[in-house]
Protein backbone atom coordinates (compact mmCIF):
# COMPACT_ATOMS: atom_id res chain seq x y z
CA UNK A 1 0.00 0.00 0.00
CA UNK A 2 1.18 3.27 -0.78
CA UNK A 3 1.93 6.61 1.28
CA UNK A 4 -1.14 7.91 3.30
CA UNK A 5 -1.27 11.44 1.21
CA UNK A 6 -4.49 12.72 2.88
CA UNK A 7 -6.16 12.33 5.98
CA UNK A 8 -9.95 13.04 7.33
CA UNK A 9 -10.62 13.12 10.87
CA UNK A 10 -14.12 13.41 11.38
CA UNK A 11 -15.07 16.08 9.36
CA UNK A 12 -18.22 17.66 9.79
CA UNK A 13 -19.98 19.98 7.12
CA UNK A 14 -22.43 22.20 7.49
CA UNK A 15 -24.61 24.42 4.70
CA UNK A 16 -26.30 27.00 7.34
CA UNK A 17 -28.26 24.85 9.64
CA UNK A 18 -27.96 21.40 7.28
CA UNK A 19 -25.12 19.01 8.27
CA UNK A 20 -23.73 17.39 5.05
CA UNK A 21 -21.24 15.29 6.25
CA UNK A 22 -20.85 13.49 8.89
CA UNK A 23 -17.81 12.78 11.01
CA UNK A 24 -15.90 11.13 7.82
CA UNK A 25 -12.87 9.77 8.45
CA UNK A 26 -10.66 8.14 5.73
CA UNK A 27 -6.87 7.84 4.64
CA UNK A 28 -6.47 8.73 1.08
CA UNK A 29 -3.37 6.75 -0.71
CA UNK A 30 -0.45 8.65 -3.06
CA UNK A 31 -0.78 7.97 -6.36
CA UNK A 32 -3.77 5.98 -6.59
CA UNK A 33 -6.84 6.07 -7.47
CA UNK A 34 -9.83 6.66 -5.00
CA UNK A 35 -13.56 6.74 -6.35
CA UNK A 36 -16.04 8.85 -4.18
CA UNK A 37 -19.16 6.84 -4.94
CA UNK A 38 -23.00 7.49 -3.64
CA UNK A 39 -26.24 8.58 -4.93
CA UNK A 40 -26.80 12.17 -5.73
CA UNK A 41 -26.65 14.60 -2.33
CA UNK A 42 -24.68 11.75 -0.43
CA UNK A 43 -21.72 14.63 0.17
CA UNK A 44 -19.43 12.98 -2.49
CA UNK A 45 -19.03 16.20 -4.33
CA UNK A 46 -18.95 17.91 -1.37
CA UNK A 47 -16.34 15.78 0.67
CA UNK A 48 -14.18 16.71 -2.54
CA UNK A 49 -14.27 20.46 -2.24
CA UNK A 50 -13.45 20.63 1.16
CA UNK A 51 -10.28 18.84 -0.20
CA UNK A 52 -8.88 22.09 -2.18
CA UNK A 53 -11.53 24.44 0.11
CA UNK A 54 -13.70 25.25 -2.64
CA UNK A 55 -16.14 25.63 -0.36
CA UNK A 56 -15.18 29.04 1.46
CA UNK A 57 -16.93 30.45 -1.85
CA UNK A 58 -20.41 28.98 -0.39
CA UNK A 59 -21.28 31.96 2.78
CA UNK A 60 -22.88 29.40 4.82
CA UNK A 61 -20.63 26.61 4.57
CA UNK A 62 -18.69 25.37 7.98
CA UNK A 63 -16.04 23.16 8.52
CA UNK A 64 -15.63 21.24 11.40
CA UNK A 65 -12.58 18.00 12.06
CA UNK A 66 -9.52 18.08 10.40
CA UNK A 67 -8.22 17.71 6.61
CA UNK A 68 -4.89 16.81 6.69
CA UNK A 69 -2.19 16.60 3.48
CA UNK A 70 1.15 15.32 3.55
CA UNK A 71 0.51 16.18 7.69
CA UNK A 72 -0.46 19.82 7.24
CA UNK A 73 -3.91 20.56 8.22
CA UNK A 74 -5.73 22.81 5.52
CA UNK A 75 -8.17 24.50 7.28
CA UNK A 76 -5.52 25.82 10.10
CA UNK A 77 -5.82 29.69 10.37
CA UNK A 78 -2.49 30.16 8.48
CA UNK A 79 -3.29 28.19 5.48
CA UNK A 80 -1.53 29.95 2.43
CA UNK A 81 -5.14 28.39 0.06
CA UNK A 82 -3.36 30.06 -2.48
CA UNK A 83 -0.67 27.29 -2.76
CA UNK A 84 -3.05 24.96 -1.11
CA UNK A 85 -5.21 24.82 -4.43
CA UNK A 86 -2.15 24.85 -6.43
CA UNK A 87 -0.79 21.76 -4.94
CA UNK A 88 -4.52 20.84 -4.94
CA UNK A 89 -5.81 20.88 -8.91
CA UNK A 90 -9.40 20.03 -9.80
CA UNK A 91 -10.96 19.08 -13.07
CA UNK A 92 -14.68 20.07 -13.39
CA UNK A 93 -18.10 18.10 -13.98
CA UNK A 94 -18.62 20.30 -16.95
CA UNK A 95 -15.87 20.70 -19.47
CA UNK A 96 -14.68 24.37 -18.40
CA UNK A 97 -11.88 25.80 -21.03
CA UNK A 98 -11.50 29.82 -20.62
CA UNK A 99 -12.54 31.86 -23.20
CA UNK A 100 -9.07 31.99 -24.41
CA UNK A 101 -6.44 30.36 -26.70
CA UNK A 102 -5.42 26.57 -25.97
CA UNK A 103 -1.75 27.68 -24.76
CA UNK A 104 -2.78 30.85 -23.05
CA UNK A 105 -5.93 27.94 -20.98
CA UNK A 106 -2.66 25.83 -20.07
CA UNK A 107 -0.31 28.47 -19.73
CA UNK A 108 -3.11 30.40 -16.75
CA UNK A 109 -1.97 28.64 -13.47
CA UNK A 110 1.88 29.05 -14.03
CA UNK A 111 1.28 32.51 -15.25
CA UNK A 112 -0.65 33.01 -12.25
CA UNK A 113 2.34 31.77 -10.07
CA UNK A 114 4.85 34.27 -11.66
CA UNK A 115 6.48 32.32 -14.66
CA UNK A 116 6.80 34.51 -17.38
CA UNK A 117 9.83 33.03 -19.11
CA UNK A 118 8.44 32.66 -23.19
CA UNK A 119 10.68 29.16 -23.44
CA UNK A 120 9.52 27.84 -19.93
CA UNK A 121 5.67 28.00 -20.02
CA UNK A 122 6.31 26.62 -24.20
CA UNK A 123 8.09 23.28 -22.21
CA UNK A 124 5.11 23.56 -19.42
CA UNK A 125 2.55 24.09 -22.04
CA UNK A 126 3.99 20.61 -24.20
CA UNK A 127 4.46 18.87 -21.06
CA UNK A 128 0.65 19.58 -19.49
CA UNK A 129 -0.57 18.98 -23.24
CA UNK A 130 1.45 15.87 -23.32
CA UNK A 131 0.45 14.44 -19.96
CA UNK A 132 -3.35 15.32 -20.70
CA UNK A 133 -3.16 12.92 -23.96
CA UNK A 134 -3.89 16.24 -25.90
CA UNK A 135 -0.68 17.57 -27.65
CA UNK A 136 -1.01 15.37 -30.93
CA UNK A 137 -4.44 16.60 -31.44
CA UNK A 138 -3.79 20.17 -30.94
CA UNK A 139 0.13 20.74 -31.59
CA UNK A 140 -0.17 22.57 -34.66
CA UNK A 141 -3.29 25.03 -33.11
CA UNK A 142 -1.98 26.44 -30.27
CA UNK A 143 -3.18 29.80 -30.76
CA UNK A 144 -6.79 29.22 -31.55
CA UNK A 145 -9.94 28.91 -28.86
CA UNK A 146 -10.19 26.22 -26.39
CA UNK A 147 -13.86 26.77 -26.40
CA UNK A 148 -13.60 25.69 -30.45
CA UNK A 149 -12.56 22.26 -29.01
CA UNK A 150 -14.66 18.97 -28.71
CA UNK A 151 -16.03 18.09 -25.62
CA UNK A 152 -13.64 15.26 -24.83
CA UNK A 153 -10.59 17.57 -25.70
CA UNK A 154 -12.29 20.41 -23.94
CA UNK A 155 -12.17 18.24 -20.55
CA UNK A 156 -8.36 16.67 -21.62
CA UNK A 157 -7.94 20.47 -21.86
CA UNK A 158 -9.09 21.42 -18.67
CA UNK A 159 -6.80 18.33 -17.29
CA UNK A 160 -3.67 19.58 -18.89
CA UNK A 161 -4.64 23.01 -17.41
CA UNK A 162 -4.81 21.31 -13.77
CA UNK A 163 -1.69 19.45 -14.52
CA UNK A 164 0.48 22.53 -15.36
CA UNK A 165 0.97 24.02 -11.92
CA UNK A 166 3.03 20.81 -10.91
CA UNK A 167 0.31 19.50 -8.22
CA UNK A 168 0.63 16.67 -6.17
CA UNK A 169 -3.10 15.95 -5.85
CA UNK A 170 -5.70 15.57 -8.69
CA UNK A 171 -9.73 16.61 -7.63
CA UNK A 172 -12.25 15.20 -9.80
CA UNK A 173 -15.51 15.56 -9.69
CA UNK A 174 -17.51 13.14 -12.34
CA UNK A 175 -15.69 14.80 -14.98
CA UNK A 176 -17.43 12.35 -17.40
CA UNK A 177 -20.38 13.17 -16.65
CA UNK A 178 -21.26 15.46 -19.68
CA UNK A 179 -19.42 13.33 -22.44
CA UNK A 180 -19.98 10.89 -25.15
CA UNK A 181 -18.82 7.03 -24.38
CA UNK A 182 -15.49 7.50 -26.62
CA UNK A 183 -14.25 10.64 -24.89
CA UNK A 184 -15.17 8.97 -21.45
CA UNK A 185 -13.22 5.62 -22.27
CA UNK A 186 -9.89 8.31 -23.27
CA UNK A 187 -10.59 10.19 -20.08
CA UNK A 188 -10.67 6.85 -17.95
CA UNK A 189 -7.45 5.81 -19.73
CA UNK A 190 -5.60 8.97 -18.98
CA UNK A 191 -6.68 9.02 -15.68
CA UNK A 192 -5.21 5.40 -14.85
CA UNK A 193 -1.88 7.56 -16.84
CA UNK A 194 -2.09 10.43 -14.40
CA UNK A 195 -1.73 8.23 -11.16
CA UNK A 196 1.82 7.45 -12.11
CA UNK A 197 2.81 11.38 -10.70
CA UNK A 198 -0.89 11.79 -9.23
CA UNK A 199 -3.03 11.40 -6.37
CA UNK A 200 -6.34 11.16 -7.85
CA UNK A 201 -9.42 11.58 -6.26
CA UNK A 202 -12.34 11.27 -7.93
CA UNK A 203 -16.18 11.89 -7.73
CA UNK A 204 -18.28 9.19 -10.35
CA UNK A 205 -21.71 8.38 -10.64
CA UNK A 206 -20.88 5.41 -12.75
CA UNK A 207 -20.14 2.10 -10.99
CA UNK A 208 -18.35 0.76 -13.37
CA UNK A 209 -16.16 3.43 -13.95
CA UNK A 210 -15.36 3.37 -10.76
CA UNK A 211 -14.83 -0.17 -10.27
CA UNK A 212 -12.70 0.14 -13.77
CA UNK A 213 -10.38 2.80 -12.81
CA UNK A 214 -10.09 3.37 -9.08
CA UNK A 215 -7.68 1.10 -6.58
CA UNK A 216 -9.77 2.29 -3.38
CA UNK A 217 -13.64 3.25 -3.04
CA UNK A 218 -15.29 5.18 -0.64
CA UNK A 219 -19.51 4.70 -0.21
CA UNK A 220 -21.22 7.36 0.83
CA UNK A 221 -24.86 7.60 1.84
CA UNK A 222 -26.83 10.76 3.75
CA UNK A 223 -23.32 12.48 4.22
CA UNK A 224 -22.34 9.20 6.15
CA UNK A 225 -19.17 7.78 4.82
CA UNK A 226 -20.78 4.03 4.62
CA UNK A 227 -17.65 2.17 3.66
CA UNK A 228 -14.04 2.38 2.14
CA UNK A 229 -12.40 0.10 1.07
CA UNK A 230 -9.71 -1.36 -1.63
CA UNK A 231 -11.83 -1.31 -5.44
CA UNK A 232 -11.81 -5.32 -5.74
CA UNK A 233 -13.02 -5.98 -2.11
CA UNK A 234 -15.63 -3.52 -2.27
CA UNK A 235 -17.36 -4.78 -5.51
CA UNK A 236 -16.79 -8.37 -4.72
CA UNK A 237 -17.41 -8.58 -0.76
CA UNK A 238 -18.65 -5.56 0.78
CA UNK A 239 -18.79 -5.40 4.77
CA UNK A 240 -21.99 -3.59 4.86
CA UNK A 241 -25.72 -4.20 2.81
CA UNK A 242 -25.92 -0.48 2.06
CA UNK A 243 -23.16 -0.70 0.00
CA UNK A 244 -23.67 -4.06 -1.06
CA UNK A 245 -27.35 -2.54 -2.05
CA UNK A 246 -26.46 0.25 -4.13
CA UNK A 247 -23.36 -1.78 -6.14
CA UNK A 248 -25.51 -4.11 -7.35
CA UNK A 249 -28.14 -1.27 -8.11
CA UNK A 250 -30.86 -2.07 -5.72
CA UNK A 251 -31.80 1.64 -5.25
CA UNK A 252 -29.40 5.08 -5.99
CA UNK B 1 -63.40 28.69 -36.21
CA UNK B 2 -60.36 27.43 -38.19
CA UNK B 3 -60.31 30.19 -40.44
CA UNK B 4 -61.16 32.62 -37.63
CA UNK B 5 -58.06 31.13 -35.80
CA UNK B 6 -56.09 31.74 -39.48
CA UNK B 7 -57.16 35.04 -40.03
CA UNK B 8 -56.31 36.74 -37.07
CA UNK B 9 -52.88 34.69 -37.11
CA UNK B 10 -51.97 36.57 -40.11
CA UNK B 11 -53.29 39.56 -39.28
CA UNK B 12 -51.01 39.36 -36.35
CA UNK B 13 -48.14 38.49 -38.72
CA UNK B 14 -49.23 41.71 -41.01
CA UNK B 15 -49.51 43.89 -37.81
CA UNK B 16 -45.55 42.94 -36.38
CA UNK B 17 -44.47 43.19 -39.56
CA UNK B 18 -45.91 46.47 -39.87
CA UNK B 19 -44.62 47.59 -36.81
CA UNK B 20 -41.20 47.33 -37.83
CA UNK B 21 -41.67 48.35 -41.31
CA UNK B 22 -42.62 51.88 -39.97
CA UNK B 23 -40.15 52.10 -37.13
CA UNK B 24 -37.33 51.47 -40.12
CA UNK B 25 -39.49 54.09 -42.62
CA UNK B 26 -39.42 56.37 -39.31
CA UNK B 27 -35.86 56.22 -38.47
CA UNK B 28 -34.66 55.90 -41.95
CA UNK B 29 -36.90 59.37 -42.84
CA UNK B 30 -34.97 61.15 -39.82
CA UNK B 31 -32.01 60.69 -41.34
CA UNK B 32 -33.30 61.14 -45.03
CA UNK B 33 -34.60 64.43 -43.98
CA UNK B 34 -31.69 66.02 -41.85
CA UNK B 35 -29.69 64.77 -45.05
CA UNK B 36 -31.61 66.47 -47.62
CA UNK B 37 -31.41 69.42 -45.62
CA UNK B 38 -27.92 70.07 -44.36
CA UNK B 39 -26.07 68.13 -47.42
CA UNK B 40 -25.54 71.55 -49.00
CA UNK B 41 -23.88 72.50 -47.00
CA UNK B 42 -21.76 69.90 -46.09
CA UNK B 43 -17.85 70.04 -46.90
CA UNK B 44 -14.64 70.12 -45.60
CA UNK B 45 -14.15 73.82 -44.79
CA UNK B 46 -17.60 73.56 -43.14
CA UNK B 47 -16.07 71.14 -40.65
CA UNK B 48 -12.43 72.99 -40.35
CA UNK B 49 -13.31 76.46 -40.07
CA UNK B 50 -15.01 78.17 -37.07
CA UNK B 51 -18.06 80.08 -37.29
CA UNK B 52 -18.06 83.45 -38.39
CA UNK B 53 -19.98 86.90 -38.77
CA UNK B 54 -22.51 86.42 -35.69
CA UNK B 55 -22.19 82.48 -36.55
CA UNK B 56 -24.38 83.69 -40.00
CA UNK B 57 -21.24 82.29 -41.94
CA UNK B 58 -18.23 80.06 -41.60
CA UNK B 59 -17.70 76.00 -40.60
CA UNK B 60 -19.30 74.26 -37.14
CA UNK B 61 -15.12 73.18 -36.16
CA UNK B 62 -15.20 74.97 -32.87
CA UNK B 63 -18.64 73.17 -31.52
CA UNK B 64 -17.27 69.96 -33.28
CA UNK B 65 -13.75 69.84 -31.43
CA UNK B 66 -15.70 71.61 -28.30
CA UNK B 67 -18.21 67.67 -28.42
CA UNK B 68 -15.53 65.54 -28.77
CA UNK B 69 -13.59 67.57 -25.73
CA UNK B 70 -16.81 66.88 -23.65
CA UNK B 71 -17.03 63.68 -24.83
CA UNK B 72 -13.60 62.76 -24.21
CA UNK B 73 -13.12 64.15 -20.92
CA UNK B 74 -16.61 62.82 -19.90
CA UNK B 75 -15.92 59.40 -20.56
CA UNK B 76 -12.19 59.57 -19.01
CA UNK B 77 -14.21 60.62 -15.60
CA UNK B 78 -17.37 57.91 -16.07
CA UNK B 79 -15.92 54.96 -17.50
CA UNK B 80 -13.75 54.22 -14.13
CA UNK B 81 -15.80 54.86 -12.07
CA UNK B 82 -18.97 52.95 -13.41
CA UNK B 83 -17.32 49.98 -14.36
CA UNK B 84 -15.38 50.09 -10.81
CA UNK B 85 -18.97 50.20 -9.30
CA UNK B 86 -20.58 47.39 -11.52
CA UNK B 87 -17.77 45.28 -10.32
CA UNK B 88 -18.44 46.51 -7.05
CA UNK B 89 -22.02 45.47 -7.40
CA UNK B 90 -21.36 42.18 -9.33
CA UNK B 91 -18.48 41.12 -7.29
CA UNK B 92 -17.75 42.06 -3.79
CA UNK B 93 -21.21 43.55 -2.33
CA UNK B 94 -22.91 41.81 0.07
CA UNK B 95 -26.96 40.93 -0.64
CA UNK B 96 -28.09 43.00 2.03
CA UNK B 97 -30.06 45.73 2.91
CA UNK B 98 -27.08 48.47 2.23
CA UNK B 99 -26.51 46.55 -1.67
CA UNK B 100 -29.96 46.69 -2.35
CA UNK B 101 -30.83 50.57 -1.55
CA UNK B 102 -28.14 51.54 -3.08
CA UNK B 103 -28.61 49.74 -6.35
CA UNK B 104 -32.44 51.07 -6.24
CA UNK B 105 -30.69 54.90 -5.98
CA UNK B 106 -28.21 53.82 -8.77
CA UNK B 107 -31.15 52.59 -10.91
CA UNK B 108 -33.63 55.68 -10.23
CA UNK B 109 -31.16 58.05 -11.22
CA UNK B 110 -30.76 56.92 -14.86
CA UNK B 111 -34.71 57.79 -14.78
CA UNK B 112 -33.63 61.91 -13.62
CA UNK B 113 -34.38 64.90 -16.31
CA UNK B 114 -30.80 65.33 -17.69
CA UNK B 115 -32.03 69.33 -16.71
CA UNK B 116 -31.80 68.28 -13.31
CA UNK B 117 -28.18 67.22 -13.72
CA UNK B 118 -27.66 70.40 -15.62
CA UNK B 119 -28.81 72.18 -12.06
CA UNK B 120 -26.60 70.04 -10.12
CA UNK B 121 -23.49 70.24 -11.78
CA UNK B 122 -24.33 74.15 -11.77
CA UNK B 123 -24.41 74.19 -7.73
CA UNK B 124 -21.73 71.50 -7.30
CA UNK B 125 -19.22 71.86 -10.54
CA UNK B 126 -19.47 75.23 -11.20
CA UNK B 127 -20.27 77.28 -7.56
CA UNK B 128 -19.30 74.97 -4.94
CA UNK B 129 -16.03 73.38 -6.43
CA UNK B 130 -15.55 76.72 -8.13
CA UNK B 131 -14.31 75.52 -11.81
CA UNK B 132 -16.54 78.10 -13.36
CA UNK B 133 -18.80 77.29 -16.70
CA UNK B 134 -16.06 75.48 -17.71
CA UNK B 135 -15.06 72.07 -20.24
CA UNK B 136 -14.41 70.88 -16.84
CA UNK B 137 -18.00 71.51 -14.92
CA UNK B 138 -19.88 70.63 -18.65
CA UNK B 139 -18.19 67.45 -18.85
CA UNK B 140 -17.77 66.05 -15.13
CA UNK B 141 -22.03 66.59 -15.45
CA UNK B 142 -22.23 64.72 -18.44
CA UNK B 143 -20.30 61.87 -16.57
CA UNK B 144 -22.76 62.00 -13.28
CA UNK B 145 -25.89 61.62 -16.09
CA UNK B 146 -24.26 58.60 -18.00
CA UNK B 147 -23.01 56.69 -14.54
CA UNK B 148 -26.18 55.08 -14.08
CA UNK B 149 -26.21 53.54 -17.16
CA UNK B 150 -22.56 52.58 -17.13
CA UNK B 151 -22.83 50.87 -13.74
CA UNK B 152 -25.78 48.93 -14.43
CA UNK B 153 -24.34 47.94 -17.71
CA UNK B 154 -21.28 46.68 -16.20
CA UNK B 155 -22.72 45.24 -13.71
CA UNK B 156 -24.78 43.12 -15.82
CA UNK B 157 -22.55 42.35 -17.98
CA UNK B 158 -20.28 40.99 -14.90
CA UNK B 159 -22.74 38.87 -13.66
CA UNK B 160 -23.20 37.45 -17.14
CA UNK B 161 -19.76 35.70 -16.73
CA UNK B 162 -20.03 32.08 -16.50
CA UNK B 163 -19.49 30.56 -12.77
CA UNK B 164 -17.87 28.03 -14.08
CA UNK B 165 -14.67 30.42 -15.31
CA UNK B 166 -14.24 31.36 -11.93
CA UNK B 167 -14.22 28.10 -10.50
CA UNK B 168 -11.60 27.51 -12.61
CA UNK B 169 -9.58 30.28 -11.97
CA UNK B 170 -9.73 29.53 -8.31
CA UNK B 171 -8.93 26.02 -8.32
CA UNK B 172 -5.76 26.73 -10.11
CA UNK B 173 -4.69 28.91 -7.51
CA UNK B 174 -5.56 32.22 -8.30
CA UNK B 175 -6.63 35.33 -5.89
CA UNK B 176 -9.93 37.18 -6.62
CA UNK B 177 -8.34 40.36 -8.36
CA UNK B 178 -6.26 37.72 -10.59
CA UNK B 179 -9.46 36.12 -11.34
CA UNK B 180 -11.43 39.40 -11.83
CA UNK B 181 -8.29 40.81 -14.24
CA UNK B 182 -7.64 37.57 -15.99
CA UNK B 183 -11.29 35.89 -16.70
CA UNK B 184 -13.99 38.45 -15.59
CA UNK B 185 -12.59 41.33 -16.97
CA UNK B 186 -12.16 40.05 -20.70
CA UNK B 187 -15.14 38.24 -20.78
CA UNK B 188 -17.14 40.74 -19.90
CA UNK B 189 -15.27 43.49 -22.03
CA UNK B 190 -17.69 43.24 -25.30
CA UNK B 191 -20.45 43.43 -23.25
CA UNK B 192 -19.25 46.59 -21.13
CA UNK B 193 -18.22 48.51 -24.17
CA UNK B 194 -21.94 48.12 -25.66
CA UNK B 195 -22.43 50.28 -22.71
CA UNK B 196 -19.64 52.82 -22.97
CA UNK B 197 -20.93 53.21 -26.85
CA UNK B 198 -24.59 53.79 -25.81
CA UNK B 199 -23.55 56.07 -23.20
CA UNK B 200 -21.15 57.83 -25.50
CA UNK B 201 -23.93 58.03 -28.13
CA UNK B 202 -26.11 59.96 -25.42
CA UNK B 203 -22.89 61.94 -23.46
CA UNK B 204 -22.76 63.89 -27.32
CA UNK B 205 -26.33 64.49 -28.05
CA UNK B 206 -27.35 65.83 -24.41
CA UNK B 207 -28.07 69.72 -24.67
CA UNK B 208 -29.58 70.53 -21.29
CA UNK B 209 -26.87 69.17 -18.65
CA UNK B 210 -24.04 71.68 -20.40
CA UNK B 211 -26.44 74.35 -20.67
CA UNK B 212 -25.93 75.69 -17.20
CA UNK B 213 -21.84 74.10 -16.48
CA UNK B 214 -20.29 75.03 -19.19
CA UNK B 215 -21.62 75.67 -22.89
CA UNK B 216 -20.77 78.33 -24.69
CA UNK B 217 -23.55 80.59 -26.60
CA UNK B 218 -19.89 81.56 -29.15
CA UNK B 219 -16.47 81.10 -28.36
CA UNK B 220 -13.86 82.10 -30.76
CA UNK B 221 -11.57 79.94 -30.10
CA UNK B 222 -10.86 75.93 -29.46
CA UNK B 223 -10.96 75.27 -25.57
CA UNK B 224 -7.27 74.89 -24.39
CA UNK B 225 -7.86 74.30 -21.07
CA UNK B 226 -9.95 72.62 -19.04
CA UNK B 227 -11.75 75.57 -17.35
CA UNK B 228 -12.32 77.81 -20.47
CA UNK B 229 -15.91 77.17 -21.80
CA UNK B 230 -16.45 74.99 -25.15
CA UNK B 231 -19.24 75.33 -28.17
CA UNK B 232 -20.77 71.82 -28.09
CA UNK B 233 -23.00 70.67 -30.75
CA UNK B 234 -26.25 70.48 -29.90
CA UNK B 235 -26.32 73.74 -27.90
CA UNK B 236 -24.66 75.18 -30.93
CA UNK B 237 -28.22 73.44 -32.98
CA UNK B 238 -30.44 74.82 -30.44
CA UNK B 239 -28.55 78.37 -30.47
CA UNK B 240 -29.35 78.48 -34.18
CA UNK B 241 -32.40 77.24 -34.25
CA UNK B 242 -33.96 79.57 -31.35
CA UNK B 243 -31.71 82.09 -30.64
CA UNK B 244 -29.41 83.15 -33.43
CA UNK B 245 -28.84 86.37 -35.17
CA UNK B 246 -30.64 85.63 -38.59
CA UNK B 247 -32.59 82.19 -37.92
CA UNK B 248 -33.66 82.03 -41.03
CA UNK B 249 -30.18 82.56 -42.85
CA UNK B 250 -28.70 80.07 -41.08
CA UNK B 251 -31.19 77.27 -41.66
CA UNK B 252 -28.90 75.59 -43.51
CA UNK B 253 -25.71 75.75 -41.05
CA UNK B 254 -28.17 74.40 -38.18
CA UNK B 255 -29.28 71.24 -40.60
CA UNK B 256 -25.30 70.73 -41.35
CA UNK B 257 -24.60 70.76 -38.30
CA UNK B 258 -27.76 68.24 -37.02
CA UNK B 259 -26.21 66.13 -40.24
CA UNK B 260 -22.22 66.45 -38.71
CA UNK B 261 -23.78 65.17 -34.92
CA UNK B 262 -25.37 62.65 -36.64
CA UNK B 263 -22.86 61.50 -38.45
CA UNK B 264 -20.53 61.94 -35.47
CA UNK B 265 -22.68 59.61 -33.38
CA UNK B 266 -23.61 56.99 -35.54
CA UNK B 267 -19.44 56.69 -36.13
CA UNK B 268 -19.01 56.18 -32.91
CA UNK B 269 -21.83 53.68 -32.76
CA UNK B 270 -20.17 51.74 -36.00
CA UNK B 271 -16.99 51.64 -34.44
CA UNK B 272 -17.99 50.18 -31.44
CA UNK B 273 -19.59 47.41 -32.99
CA UNK B 274 -16.92 46.48 -34.96
CA UNK B 275 -14.75 46.11 -32.09
CA UNK B 276 -17.02 44.24 -29.93
CA UNK B 277 -17.55 41.72 -32.85
CA UNK B 278 -13.56 41.70 -33.21
CA UNK B 279 -13.86 41.11 -29.71
CA UNK B 280 -16.47 38.07 -29.83
CA UNK B 281 -14.27 36.42 -32.47
CA UNK B 282 -10.96 36.70 -30.51
CA UNK B 283 -13.00 35.52 -27.58
CA UNK B 284 -14.83 32.57 -28.91
CA UNK B 285 -14.70 30.29 -31.66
Amino acid sequence: MNRIQIETREVNLYYGQSRVLRDVTLDIPEKAVTALIGPSGCGKSSFLRCLNRMNDFIPSARVEGDILIDGSNIYESGTDVISLRRNVGMVFQKPNPFPMSIYDNVAYGPRLHGIRDRAKLDEIVRNSLTGAALWDEVKDKLKTPGTGLSGGQQQRLCIARAIATEPAILLMDEPTSALDPLSTARIEELVRELKKQYTVVIVTHNMQQAARISDTTAFFLLGDLVEYDSTPKMFTSPEDKRTEDYITGRFG
Amino acid sequence: MKSRRKILDNLMTAATWGSGIALTALVAGIVAFVAVKGYSVLSLEFLLEPPRDSMTRGGILTPLVGTIQLVAVAMGFAIPIGVATGLYFAEYAKDDLFTSALRLAIRSLAGVPSVVFGLFGLSLFVILFRFGPSLLSAALTLGCLTLPLMVTASEQAFLAVPRDYRDASYALGASKWQTIWKVVLPSAAPTVITGIILSVGRVAGETAPIMFTGAAFFAPNIARSLFSEVMALPYHIYVLATAGTFIEETRGIQYGTVLVLLLLVLGICSVGIFMRSRFRRRMRR
